[in-house]
């Protein structure tokens, strides 16, 4: 089958676990029930999500515990409380994913482990998009050495994925837009995205993506990285991975749900529907992949 | 009460294949063999550090991420399971860890009046992070000292190794300035890596030693360039180096452990001893400590 829906979401616990404490934050929150219900109406079997807050260093990692259950605290957030959890996993899917994945050239492994630390964006994404678990999920982690290559072809491996299982998927790339946080603790109230050029930034790519040019955002992405994106990771992958995922072109229709700052980051609730309209196709700088045949030894730090 | 000090600073990297490949009972994976040569490192240090007996383990987590400020462990009390979210197959570890408070709430307060940002964690559902619990495992398995934890706040990735250099360096003197007020005896460790590129891929047996090595020579030789600078006791120099030696070998000590306890210790031009130096899935690990009253005999 296909991709049905798809989007990107803050993975920042605000507007899960203190939306009334600004009103960018609840907005963000009222982003997350709207898109909800668009993912419910859309019938998706499976929700798949690759999480930037989620590193790993061996290949990618697939989660692949049936019933993940914990009581989960943000590193950074403590203070914010505590959020317990239950979610309900695709481990059949999650085994298809990791086959799909070795047969692209992708180092890839599944983890089911009592007591895993699922990250914070995963856990915020599945309580505000699926929080009774009505649809079975898979997270996938973000690779700190992987660059374009690698993560597209883990995105397509995905699709095959899909293919092969002949399922109907939601798949979303929990990430920030901007991602610079502040260095201070700040009053909630004064909440803000953390400079004038951040916001423009945001601002285009949400244009982008409210156009559903999710391919021209890709393309965009290494210039993305050096102007708004800390670095903490080789590069800004999600929207490579997400695009992969959902199909390398843009005719999507896009719906910016919420926009706003947590933190100083630009966060933003987006929703992309496959469409035969859309903006249609250029001429893309980047090359496309379809196999990876590894590391190349070519450092980058 | 008299002067707090600090009697010992560590290089106390925290691979969680060590513990993985001692066997521990607390961790639940099981190891033939791996990576000796650091693990006998480590008992060499203990045995020094145990000579010295201290009260209380001071020690710096880069995989504490905290991107607002520095964040300082603030429960009495942790048990819980740690699982290392990137070597989840090696470390499912269930631990069992005082904190000492008071001392947490000291380096906090001199930090903040210091001018650094900081924060207590007082959340007792917070899973302690899988450095420090490799880092104080491997230096006290016994786990009978309390500790205090240190969050890195990750200023080289929002600014410059220069940014991140300063604030260790403020953080380090402010421990040091806590410590001698508590009237304890502390051992610090900069619980990190030196080079820092991993393989991507793991091995069908990650113990099989026949597969372990640095990842590049570039790295390699950064290392030893760095350790010469630890034996000769060159500790300006070796905070000098820093920004290139962080960008060059992509090293662990952009976290700013090593600055904080070096600082910590008041960069002094001392030796460290040597224990041990080995990779773990390709990147390179020294266990060092720092004696500034000396080893006892
Ligand atoms: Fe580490």
């Amino acid at each position: 089958m296909s991709v049905v829906i798809g989007g990107i979401v803050t993975g920042l616990p605000h507007p899960l676990l203190v939306p009334e404490q600004n009103p960018h934050w609840r907005r963000v929150r009222q982003g997350f029930e709207a898109f909800r219900e668009e993912i419910l109406a859309a019938k998706p079997d499976v929700l798949v999500i690759y999480s930037t807050m989620w590193p790993s260093v061996i290949g990618h990692q697939i989660q692949a515990d049936p019933e993940p259950e914990w009581v989960h605290v943000d590193e950074l957030f403590h203070d914010l409380g505590s959020i317990p959890y239950k979610f309900r996993i695709d481990a059949d899917f999650a085994h298809a994913w990791r086959e799909a994945a070795l047969e692209r050239g992708i180092h890839a492994r599944t983890v089911a482990y009592h007591g895993f630390p699922i990250d914070t964006g995963s856990v915020t994404a599945l309580k505000l998009l699926n929080p009774d678990n009505a649809i079975p999920a898979v997270i996938c982690s973000s690779n700190v050495y992987a660059d374009r290559a690698e993560t597209l072809v883990f995105a397509k491996s995905l699709r095959d994925a899909i293919e092969k299982t002949g399922k109907r998927a939601c798949v979303l790339a929990v990430m920030s837009l901007s991602n610079r946080l502040f260095t201070d603790f700040i009053d909630p109230a004064d909440d803000h995205i953390h400079s004038d050029k951040d916001e423009e930034w945001n601002q285009k790519l949400l244009q982008f993506l409210a156009e559903g040019r999710l391919e021209d955002t890709a393309q965009l992405s290494r210039q993305i990285q050096k102007q708004i994106r800390v670095k903490k990771v080789v590069n800004f992958k999600s929207l490579w991975w997400l695009s992969g995922a959902m199909g390398q072109h843009n005719r999507y229709e896009g719906k910016v749900h919420a926009y706003g700052p947590i933190m100083g980051t630009g966060a933003a609730v987006v929703r992309l529907t496959p469409s035969e309209d859309g903006i249609g196709d250029k001429e893309f700088d980047e090359d496309d992949v379809e196999v990876f045949r590894g590391d190349r030894d070519v450092l980058s730090d | 009460m008299s002067e707090g000090t600090i009697v010992a600073g560590a290089l106390a990297p925290h691979p969680p294949h060590l513990v993985y490949a001692e066997n521990p009972p607390q961790n639940e994976p099981v190891a033939e063999c791996g990576w000796e040569t650091l693990r006998w490192g480590y008992e060499r240090m203990r045995r020094d550090l145990d000579a010295l007996a201290y009260d209380v383990l001071v020690v710096f987590s880069p995989h504490w991420q905290t991107y607002i400020g520095t964040h300082f462990l603030g429960v009495p009390h942790f048990q819980n399971k740690s699982v290392d979210p990137i070597f989840p197959n090696l470390f499912r570890y269930d631990y069992t860890l005082d904190v000492d408070v008071p001392l947490a709430e000291a380096i906090c307060e001199e930090a903040r009046d210091a001018g650094l940002v900081t924060k207590m964690m007082r959340n007792p559902d917070f899973r302690v992070d899988y450095g420090t619990i490799v880092s104080c495992h491997m230096v006290r398995p016994r786990w009978d000292k309390p500790i205090v934890s240190i969050s890195s706040c990750r200023s080289h990735a929002y600014y410059s190794t220069e940014v991140m250099q300063e604030q260790a360096i403020a953080l380090g003197q402010a421990t040091a300035r806590a410590i001698e007020r508590s009237g304890k005896r502390a051992v610090l460790l900069a619980s990190c890596s030196l080079s820092h590129r991993h393989f991507v891929t793991e091995s069908e047996l990650p113990e099989d030693m026949s597969k372990e090595h640095i990842t590049n020579h570039n790295q390699y030789l950064w290392d030893m360039r760095i350790i010469q600078m630890i034996k000769e006791g060159r500790t300006k120099e070796l905070i000098d180096v820093q920004p290139e030696f962080i960008s060059q070998a992509i090293t662990e000590t952009d976290s700013g452990a090593l600055t904080w306890m070096l600082a910590a210790l008041g960069m002094p031009q001392l030796a460290g001893e040597v224990y041990a130096y080995g990779t773990v899935i390709g990147t390179g690990n020294a266990v060092v400590g720092w004696y500034p009253k000396g080893v006892p005999a």
